[in-house]
């Protein structure tokens, strides 16, 4: 009776044959897998050939990523556009208008090439389902686009001042949903890494937004007018940190995503960059024009790593089953309120 | 109030489901060519996977039922011959043989056992995929299955990470969503569903949910009763995290051996949650772009 098993790995467990020696003898499996146990007890659970439990995130990273970053940078910007509207900074008040349409026509250019073809969008507005924030969130952009528009259009022609002002106004309204909406967008799936970050999503993405509207701001207007941008920005880049240490705290397992491989390369960037960002808007961002534009710059691509980084360390975490199977099973055991499951020998030889 | 408690009013069909027993299957794929067959699913692969006999990998948008095939070192429960037979043998006296390794313990005994179970759509009571559905594609029938309407989906690929089973998946080169619809063509006739019907071992059983509901949980109980402790019902349970399926299992090792969530649970169940932080963080944008522009004027 043979006990070898021919595995994607070769042939393991096979009989020593003719290389047998005397007097050796043969090292146990069983005493093998335990010491595997014991070293590593938090990576053993059972899976189908280490395959992943959920299908992959269908979407591009460059379009949905992008979307992320272009939709929060728009919102947060028509919120200060309203701000220097209203309070008389003409120079930052374009600025962040032009900002607002340019990335919201950039975000919905995104949108439409992950979809395909154009048509494909008139169909999201054939029902209403607040149960799917991608239906809410195309209302919003249905919305709030041509808000932003009007906001600029507006503002660079001189035409119908006051529904220039109107539009800047609801603009900053629904800009602040536009901005905010796309947390419960990607947290509303099974996506560990999305979802087990929901409660503190949003505040990372609004943080992220603001760092990267004011960071425009900073770039585009005079420094004379911008002391609100760098508000703003130091604002949202100490609410986006401090929002991500927190979901990183609390969501457990999937965490580990948001710290390896590519994504952990990019929210490793993104804390440097919106950090030296902040640092620079506080210190010099009022004294010299370079500085300025320059922490500006580090601000926006700061938030750009944010949403790239979150959206690779959610494709991660759909690619291992690690990620579905270990905290699913972990619930279980503590519904159960019992480690008699440990145990029981059919748990230790799982699956392949 | 879920599915199973809201009242039928007369006319209305009752709940339809799989109960898949896989202690019965025999791994011959006859339900994933007869899907294949009947949907006009596309061919996606012929592949050596080296995962056993798997050679479909996982469900897909062009894999709607898929057989998974576990090699285990493990006895599949005590065995003895003649089993339900009436008549009794009679002893001859000759000399029996001694089962293999039963005199060099477990290590050289090649225990085995060979795991097969075909997988597909479980048609939750509490859909992740179509509660997030933007378009309205994803529906509910009047057999409570869960079904895409082709030409209403626009392909935004929602649906997929929703569903936290990997079921549902977009089609390549066509880009919309496609997966098991539990042959809502042939339910309309009356008919069974192509896997059921070309299932050799009747593994794969349809009907109504209620009665397969039934006659799972009798099943299972016998084959614990013969020494099969691992058996288990999944999906069975309405009150679990997508308030149960409408394709249930009868398994015989733990779901994530099988490519299965061990405790799904849909994600629109935190949507509301998810909407207040998102309403408080916008609210809170607004006011902080309102501070900064607080206070003297430069
Ligand atoms: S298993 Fe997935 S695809 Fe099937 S009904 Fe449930 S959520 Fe939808
Ligand atoms: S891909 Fe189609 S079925 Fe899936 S959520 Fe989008 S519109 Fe609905």
């Amino acid at each position: 009776m043979s006990t070898s098993d021919v595995t994607k790995d070769g042939i393991t467990g096979a009989r020593p044959d003719r290389d047998a020696l005397t007097g050796a003898t043969r090292p146990g499996r069983r005493r093998r897998r335990r010491g595997e146990q014991l070293m590593v007890p938090d990576a053993e659970f059972g899976s189908y050939y280490g395959k992943p439990v959920l299908n992959q995130v269908p979407w591009a990273e460059s379009d949905i990523a992008g979307y992320l970053f272009l939709g929060g940078l728009a919102g947060a910007s028509s919120g200060l556009a309203a701000g220097a509207h209203v309070t008389g900074r003409p120079a930052l008040a374009t600025a962040m208008k032009l900002t607002a349409l340019a990335a919201i026509s950039g975000s919905v250019v995104a949108l439409v090439h992950d979809l395909g073809r154009p048509a494909r969008f008139v169909n999201m507005l054939r029902v209403f389902k607040p149960t799917s924030p991608m239906s809410v969130g195309s209302w919003l952009l249905a919305g709030y686009g041509p808000l932003a528009g009007a906001a600029a259009i507006s503002d660079l022609t001189g035409l119908l001042p006051r529904a220039g002002t109107a539009a800047t106004l609801a603009a900053a309204l629904g800009g602040a949903a536009v901005a905010a909406y796309t947390a419960p967008l990607i947290c509303d799936t099974a996506v560990p890494a999305w979802h087990d970050g929901y409660r503190e999503m949003p505040f990372v993405f609004v943080g992220s937004a603001a760092a990267a509207a004011g960071g425009a701001g900073m770039l585009a207007a005079p420094m004379a007018q911008a002391l609100s941008a760098r508000r703003a920005a130091v604002a949202g880049a100490v609410l986006e940190t401090l929002a991500l240490y927190r979901m990183r705290a609390r969501m457990g397992l999937a965490a580990q995503t948001y710290d390896r491989g590519r994504a952990g390369r990019l929210m490793k960037a993104a804390t440097t960059l919106t950090v030296a960002g902040a640092t620079g808007a506080v210190l010099l961002g009022g004294r010299s024009r370079l500085a300025a534009a320059l922490s500006g710059a580090a601000l926006l691509a700061g938030s750009a790593c944010t949403r790239f980084g979150v959206f690779c360390a959610g494709t991660a975490s759909a690619a291992d089953p690690k990620y579905t199977v270990v905290p699913q099973r972990a619930r279980l055991r503590a519904r159960a309120g019992d480690l008699a499951d440990r145990e029981e020998p059919a748990d230790t030889v799982r699956g392949n | 109030m879920t599915l199973d408690e809201q009242p039928r009013t007369g006319g209305e069909p009752s709940r339809k489901g799989f109960f898949t027993d896989t202690s019965v299957c025999i791994g011959c794929k006859a339900c994933e060519v007869a899907c294949k067959e009947w949907n006009a699913v596309p061919e996606d692969g012929l592949d050596f996977t080296a995962m056993s006999y798997d050679n479909s990998g996982g469900l897909g948008a062009d894999t709607w039922r898929h057989v998974a095939f576990i090699e285990q070192r493990q006895p599949l429960g005590g065995q003895e011959t003649g089993v339900g037979r009436t008549t009794t043998t009679v002893d001859l006296g000759m000399p029996l043989p001694r089962p293999p390794g039963a005199d060099t313990g477990p290590e050289e005994r090649g225990e085995f056992r060979w795991l097969m179970s075909s997988d597909v759509c479980k048609h939750c009571t509490s859909a992740a995929c179509l509660d997030v559905c933007p378009t309205g594609a994803l529906f509910r029938t009047e057999f409570d299955t869960v079904v895409v309407q082709q030409d209403i989906c626009n392909g935004c690929g929602y649906c997929v990470p929703a569903c936290p089973y990997g079921v549902i998946d977009k089609r390549e080169g066509d880009g919309r969503a496609w997966k098991c619809t539990m042959c809502y063509d042939r339910l309309g006739a009356g008919m069974e569903p192509a896997c059921a019907k070309a299932c050799p071992t009747d593994s794969i059983q349809y009907g109504d949910l209620d009665e397969l509901r039934q006659r799972a949980d009798a099943r299972v109980e016998r084959l614990q009763e013969a020494g099969i402790t691992s058996a288990r019902l999944y999906g069975r349970d309405p009150h679990d995290g997508v308030d149960g399926t409408g394709a249930f299992f009868l398994l015989l090792d733990e779901p994530e051996v099988y490519g299965l969530p061990p405790d799904p649970v849909v994600t629109t169940r935190d949507l509301a949650s998810m909407w207040r932080h998102a309403g408080v963080a916008a609210a809170a944008l607004l006011a902080g772009v309102a501070l900064a522009f607080a206070g003297r004027r430069r």
